[in-house]
């Protein structure tokens, strides 16, 4: 969660010092949610997420030096340079990305979980998308084809509550976002997601509910993020105040985990201190050797692509 | 030899591949207990089950996506879309997803989806069940793209298609699903990338594919008759990649050209075709090409404002003399 924390940390300031461009979106306190459902599937589960995509390659355990790469743009980063930010794949992990357009790879997470049918594996595809994903039309054929077909994919809506910079109550009609299951026979439940433990717990039961069953499952998982909507939001007050901020914040999961742990003995503040300082060196280090590392080639532009031009003919 | 339709030819092929390797499978609307509107998977929902051909709702978004999905898992889905017209549904999933994963993941995933279906007029199906999409696709880099004319080509290249690892497009033409021709009883593939000499000439290039490329035939037949003249026929067969050898060799040969698509004139893909030839060939012209689109309008209903807009031989003709009289 550290490690995530400060990788996060480590790609804001890629982005303010000008190494990163585009678009770029931080996990910075949602991370309970993916540490807890990722660190209860099974290895070959498949997962697919959208463009706040640096957690879940970095947890499967992709190096965070090729993620930061990617984010910068270099030759070593896990699409060579050419996915960027909101693009990660990590095919040797089963991250299936990465993926820029709100709610379009939600059908793509009920494919997965269809070839997992097709082959008569016994794989869950987890599918994380966002509150501002839950009204996209593609979802709800996805839904009602995921039930119709029972297919194994869990359904993650991260609701952190902000649709970009439009809240939850004003762009969405019904904001128990998981009762639009109930249409398609699913199962659905909300939970929080700031607390990892419990997280966990949940987690646990639905990809065991959707191995055992074959069945698809829709889990609105409660969320905050800490940051912005992306690294060039910079008005936050247009949609929430620093207070809400800051009472968000009394449940940082960091701080929920730290005190759990050194409540019941296992860890001490000063550890935690320097787990913290660790992770901070560590991503720092990220930080400078990507920076350091090269660009990909100008005749790359044409690679990885069926592209009817030639190298020589240029535009 | 057996002789076959343009529809069976392509169930002939999509029978052969599903033989071949179990991860293809067929899905689409109406395709398995409904027989297929245009009956090209007749039969095969008995011969395989709701396993590998598979109905689905009316939802061509999430059809393509699902079918997306679980190509990146190395399964091979064959689309159907009822029509192409309908694909543009489905637009956002094919170009901003299926299209673009292999390139934005550096290589590591690969989508190896067919999209087949009718594109083009049929018989009053009006403005909305009418369009010919290839041009749109052929826009698109990651897409392959190709219009066979011919039950052979349907079959061979259905084949190729579904062996591509890339995303093709593969549009049929409703009009051609009944015409039949020998094919070969051993199997075969045709490659993507070659355009076809339909019938040789020297005197001017007739260039179009799908049924324009038939059109074009007709219209070679009515200037030879009528006018003496010896015109070449080009079928492109497949849009991206194209072929330009074959059509410059031809255009060098000839010094003249007609290009003719079915699609809306202005910024079709025959225009891109011509800018090809004039940028290579520009010194070999003795006429500016000619190009006959469809007209610019929504297509009417009406039988003869249909027929008004779809190019037929008698327009290609007329602009093939136009052509043969100018002279540069």
């Amino acid at each position: 969660m550290l490690r995530i924390r400060e990788f996060e940390d480590q790609s804001m300031k890629a982005f303010r010092n000008g190494l990163a461009g585009g678009y770029l979106h931080v996990y910075t306190g949602m991370e309970a949610v993916a540490i807890g459902w990722l660190g209860e599937k099974r290895s070959d589960d498949p997962v697919i997420a959208a463009y706040r995509d640096h957690a879940y390659p970095l947890l499967l355990g992709c190096s965070p030096y090729e993620v930061m790469c990617e984010i910068m743009g270099r030759r070593p980063g896990t699409s060579k340079g050419k996915g960027g930010s909101m693009h990660i794949y990590c095919l040797e992990h089963g991250f299936y990305g990465g993926w820029g357009i709100v709610g379009g790879h939600v059908a793509m997470g009920a494919g997965l979980a269809f070839a997992i049918k097709y082959r008569e594996e016994d794989r869950v595809a987890l599918c994380f998308y966002g509150d501002g994903a839950a009204n996209a039309g593609i979802v709800y054929e996805t839904m009602n084809m995921a039930s119709l077909w029972d297919l194994p994919v869990v359904f993650i809506i991260e609701n952190n509550q902000v649709a970009m910079g439009t809240r939850l109550e004003y762009h969405a009609a019904e904001t128990e976002l998981h009762k639009r299951a109930v249409g398609f026979g699913i199962e659905h439940e909300r939970m929080d997601g700031m607390d990892v433990l419990q997280v966990r717990n949940d987690a646990r039961r639905i990809i065991d509910y959707a191995r055992t069953n074959q069945r698809p499952y829709l889990v609105e998982v409660m969320t905050y993020r800490f940051a912005g909507h992306g690294a060039a939001d910079h008005d936050q007050s247009l949609y929430r105040t620093k207070e809400e901020v800051e009472q968000a914040k009394k449940r940082d999961p960091v701080e929920l985990l730290s005190d759990y742990l050194i409540e019941h003995g296992a860890i001490t503040e000063k550890e935690i201190e320097a787990m913290r300082k660790e992770a901070a060196e560590e991503m720092a280090e990220v930080y400078r050797e990507a920076a350091d590392a090269p660009k990909p080639e100008p005749g790359e532009v044409y690679d990885d692509v069926y592209s009817d031009m030639q190298p020589e003919e240029g535009h | 030899m057996a002789e076959l339709a343009y529809r069976d030819a392509l169930r002939r092929a999509l029978i052969e591949e599903m033989e071949r390797d179990e991860n293809v499978f067929l899905i689409g609307e109406d395709i398995g207990r409904y027989q297929g509107t245009f009956r090209v998977t007749a039969g095969l929902y008995e011969k395989y089950g709701a396993k590998r051909v598979i109905d689905t709702p009316i939802t061509e978004p999430g059809i393509v996506g699902i079918s997306t999905g679980a190509a990146l898992m190395g399964l091979r889905p064959v689309v159907e879309m009822m029509t192409m017209s309908f694909s543009i549904l489905a637009l956002d999933q094919i170009i901003n997803h299926t299209a673009k994963v292999r390139y934005m993941s550096g290589g590591q995933y690969t989508v190896p989806i067919v999209i087949r279906g009718p594109g083009g007029a049929a018989n009053q199906l009006s403005a909305q069940h009418s369009h010919s999409m290839e041009g749109w696709y052929a826009h698109v880099p990651g897409l392959k793209v190709v219009a066979p004319s011919t039950p052979s080509d349907a079959y061979g290249m259905l084949k190729t298609a579904i062996r591509d690892d890339n995303p093709v497009i593969f549009t049929e033409s409703p009009g051609l699903y009944g015409l039949k021709e020998e094919v070969k009883d051993d199997e075969f593939t045709v490659p993507f990338g070659e355009a076809v000499v339909r019938q040789e000439g020297t005197d001017i290039s007739l260039i179009g594919y799908s049924r324009m490329a038939r059109v074009c035939q007709e219209a070679a037949e009515v200037l030879e008759k009528e006018d003496g003249v010896k015109a070449e026929v080009v079928d492109v067969r497949s849009l991206l990649p194209l072929d330009t050898e074959t059509l410059f060799s031809s255009v060098r040969k000839t010094h003249r050209a007609v290009v003719v698509y079915e699609d809306w004139r202005s910024g079709g893909f025959g225009a891109e075709i011509c800018q090809r030839i004039q940028e290579s060939c520009f010194d070999s012209l003795d006429a500016p090409i000619g190009r006959i689109g469809g007209l610019n309008v929504p297509m009417p209903y009406a039988r003869n404002l249909e027929l008004l807009c779809i190019p037929n031989a008698e327009d290609v003709v007329k602009r093939a003399r136009e052509t043969l009289e100018g002279n540069l």
